[in-house]
């Protein structure tokens, strides 16, 4: 495994079926009455987090103490070039006090790459920019991996923005890198630049048409859609959004009873997902959320560790 | 007052060898009394180059650059002058700052620091600047642009264009559509962007931009030049313009001639640039029109920066690269050693156009008897690594560093006046 967790190109698939495996064993400590493991006492990990994110710092955080590590949330709020300080030296500073392990989650793309460059502690990408959210990635892996038995040939549809969306290039990455089929969903102002190519390149497929899609389709994960992409034109109304890209009650139709449906959150109910989608049997919300915790445990285990057991 | 010269065996723009004689600053036909002699045995004379786009960072980021260390960045990059854009801080845009800017270039004396003016008060795009109170003032400015932000408003562009003509002026264009992408486009718009997630122009952004302004200087009869151009849809519709009779001129950057987006991959800052480095397409699209003549000129958009406005995440970084000591080498080696142009061609795009696009007198003859002896010696066999600890620039923003070139000045005299010799400032 690479030294450092920032993209998926970083785990071949061996890598993700050994982060999967002690992946299911840290599942087994959620539900013990004493969550604690001794892996990672003595061991110090910062999140520090350039953006708000109560739900994947909350994770990582619970993730590292539950591995017993020292977790420090560091909010280092807007950019440093707004105060001021240059994200090197942000770095150093908090790297300096000694820190092992480094979750980083940044507005710009590209910044946990540059960081891991600056630095000798263990760098996990928690979110960059529009770029890569590897361990999103991996926790929606998982999740299908458990509930659908495997990824081999099945058909995965990721539908919404996918040009803002760092969910969508780590997941498209990692589910083909896995066997999984993959089609992405959205308007053509929401496909990002050079689509086209890069989909014949890498090996999946879009589509505009979500109700032509939804048939075949094993699992579907819808991503959030800001309201602001709308004064940037990028479709008319909210209302059009969902008639075309939305997971409405009468799509549901569409798919097999019980296909999962996964939402990486914040979920704007009524708008890319009817709540009837969010609460249907098949919906997998909370499931991501259950695992994502065990999967940043496992990935905080294996970039942190070094040899030895697990618990 | 600068020492007799005599320079022997230089091959003149690639030409057969032969000796230049310089007296009192000025070339001459006969070898003076007690001359020096300067052995160019191998080497090509150029008259010196001219530099149409050069940010000197003074007034306001001392720290960055200097009008000085600008200049000795230029002097060992083999130019005698060049033309120092507006984007300083306060803003080129008022006669008296012009005037600073040129008494700057003086006091450094190594190269001729021609000030250029804004378009626009404060580069905000509403309000023209004083531009005949700044061609009035003893900096003489004749080139005026906005450059860092595109002359956007078409009513301003059009009465820009218009009024500069009272006095030989030309507008000198960042071309790019700010409305055609977001406020944090920060690379080319393409494959590579998308996947990388950074926001980028698409190369229409400058192309329709290019296309309205052509359209305005045939409306207008005004001349138009166009800054770094970067996209073969640019140079389509300039090919078209041209043809029309259309008075525009263009201009390409070394780092557009030789380095693609593919570079941005690793988000490593030094690659970001505006505008963006560009896929492999535009390159040779661009390499083409230089030759052929659609575009006029290699200008350097020289652009430093401090260290720590490059060490941000690429979205948050500056733009902008170091150019000026380099530029030659970058065209000798992707033009010359190619044999898409000769040095006779080497010197009409970085010294002869350039010059008279920016009215420049005494700069970008062709080394004749009388002219002032301004010129660049080059080695066009020297292999060069760039190595950007040993730049006399201020800043370290540079793409070339570590890269191969083969193509080198050795020499660079002002009126005479050597100002680097042996590669090393004098």
């Amino acid at each position: 495994m690479n030294k450092h967790l920032l993209s998926v190109d970083d785990v071949t698939p061996d890598d993700v079926a050994t982060l999967f495996a002690t992946a299911v064993e840290m599942h087994d400590v959620q539900h013990r009455s004493v969550k604690k493991l001794p892996a990672l006492r003595g061991r110090t990990v910062v999140n520090l987090f350039f953006e708000d994110s109560t739900r994947t710092r909350s994770s990582f955080e619970i993730a590292g103490k539950w591995l017993s590590a020292d977790v420090i949330n560091v909010s280092a709020k807007g950019s440093s070039v707004s105060k001021g300080e240059s994200l090197r030296d942000t770095v150093l500073t908090v790297a300096a006090m000694g820190v092992d392990g480094l979750v980083i989650r940044h507005m710009a793309s590209g910044a946990a790459q540059q960081v891991s460059q600056w630095t000798d502690a263990v760098v996990v990408n928690a979110g960059d920019g529009t770029h890569e959210h590897p361990t999103q990635a991996l926790l929606d892996a998982y999740t299908l991996t458990r509930r659908l038995g495997g990824l081999e040939g099945r058909h995965v549809a990721i539908v919404g923005d996918l040009t803002h969306s760092r969910v969508f290039r780590s997941n498209v990455a990692l589910l083909t890198k896995l066997g999984a089929r993959v089609t992405v969903v959205a308007p053509p102002t929401l496909m990002p630049a050079g689509v086209t190519a890069w989909s014949e390149a890498a090996g999946f497929a879009t589509s505009y048409d979500l109700d032509a899609v939804l048939p075949t389709a094993d699992a579907v994960m819808m991503l959030r859609v800001q309201r602001e992409r709308m004064s940037g034109g990028f479709f008319p109304t909210a209302r059009e959004y969902t008639v075309g890209y939305g997971l409405t009650r009468d799509r549901l139709g569409l798919l097999r009873e019980g296909t999962p449906i996964l939402h990486p959150g914040p979920m704007n109910r009524g708008l890319e997902i009817a709540a009837d989608a969010a609460d249907a049997a098949g919906s997998a919300v909370l499931d991501q959320v259950s695992a994502g915790v065990a999967v940043r445990m496992s990935v905080l285990y294996h970039l942190l560790a070094g040899e030895g057991s697990v618990a | 007052m600068s020492e007799p010269l005599v320079i022997t065996g230089a091959s003149v723009l690639g030409g057969e060898p032969r000796d230049l004689y310089v007296a009192d600053g000025v070339l001459v036909d006969a070898a003076p009394a007690g001359a020096r002699t300067i052995d160019a045995e191998g080497l090509v004379a150029l008259p010196g180059l001219v530099d149409l786009h050069t940010h000197l960072r003074e007034p306001g980021r001392e720290d960055a650059e200097t009008v000085l260390t600008g200049s000795r960045a230029a002097a060992v990059g083999g130019f005698t002058a060049v033309l120092a854009m507006a984007n300083t801080s306060p803003v080129t845009d008022t006669a008296e700052a012009a005037e600073r800017v040129l008494d700057l270039g003086r006091a450094a004396g190594l190269v001729d620091v021609q000030p250029v003016g804004a378009v626009t008060r404060g580069l905000e795009g509403h309000e023209l600047a004083e531009l005949g109170l700044m061609a009035r003032s003893r900096a003489r400015v004749r080139v005026f642009s906005d450059d860092g932000r595109c002359v956007h408003d078409p009513r301003v562009m059009r009465r820009a264009l218009e009024y500069v003509r009272a006095f030989g002026g030309v507008v000198s264009q960042h071309s790019q559509d700010p409305d055609l992408a977001g406020p944090s486009a920060c690379c080319h718009e393409g494959e590579l962007s998308g996947r990388l997630g950074l926001p980028g122009w698409p190369g229409i952004a400058e192309e329709t931009i290019v296309a309205r302004d052509v359209m305005l200087a045939r409306h207008t009869r005004s001349r138009l030049h166009v800054a770094h151009v970067s996209t073969a849809g640019s140079v389509e519709v300039l090919r078209w313009a041209k043809a029309q009779g259309i008075d525009v001129t263009a201009e390409v950057t070394p780092h557009h001639l030789l380095l693609t987006t593919d570079l941005v991959a690793g988000y490593d800052p030094v690659y970001k640039v505006n505008p963006p480095l560009r896929p492999d397409e535009d390159v040779h699209a661009l390499r083409e029109a230089l030759a052929d003549g659609t575009v006029d000129a290699v200008a350097t958009d020289h652009a430093p920066h401090a260290r720590h406005d490059k060490e941000h995440a690429f979205g948050d970084a500056a733009f902008g690269m170091l150019g000026l000591e380099t530029a030659l080498s970058v065209v000798s080696e992707v033009m010359v050693t190619s044999g898409a142009m000769g040095w006779a061609d080497v010197a009409r795009v970085m010294s002869q156009t350039p010059a008279r696009i920016a009215g420049l007198e005494g700069h970008g003859g062709s080394l004749a008897v009388g002219s002032p002896a301004h010129l660049a010696l080059v080695d066009p066999a020297a292999a060069v690594t760039v190595d950007r600890d040993a730049s006399v620039s201020l800043s370290r923003n540079n793409p070339w560093h570590g890269r191969r070139l083969t193509g080198a000045v050795v020499a660079t005299f002002l009126g005479g006046r050597p100002t680097v010799l042996d590669g090393a400032l004098v």
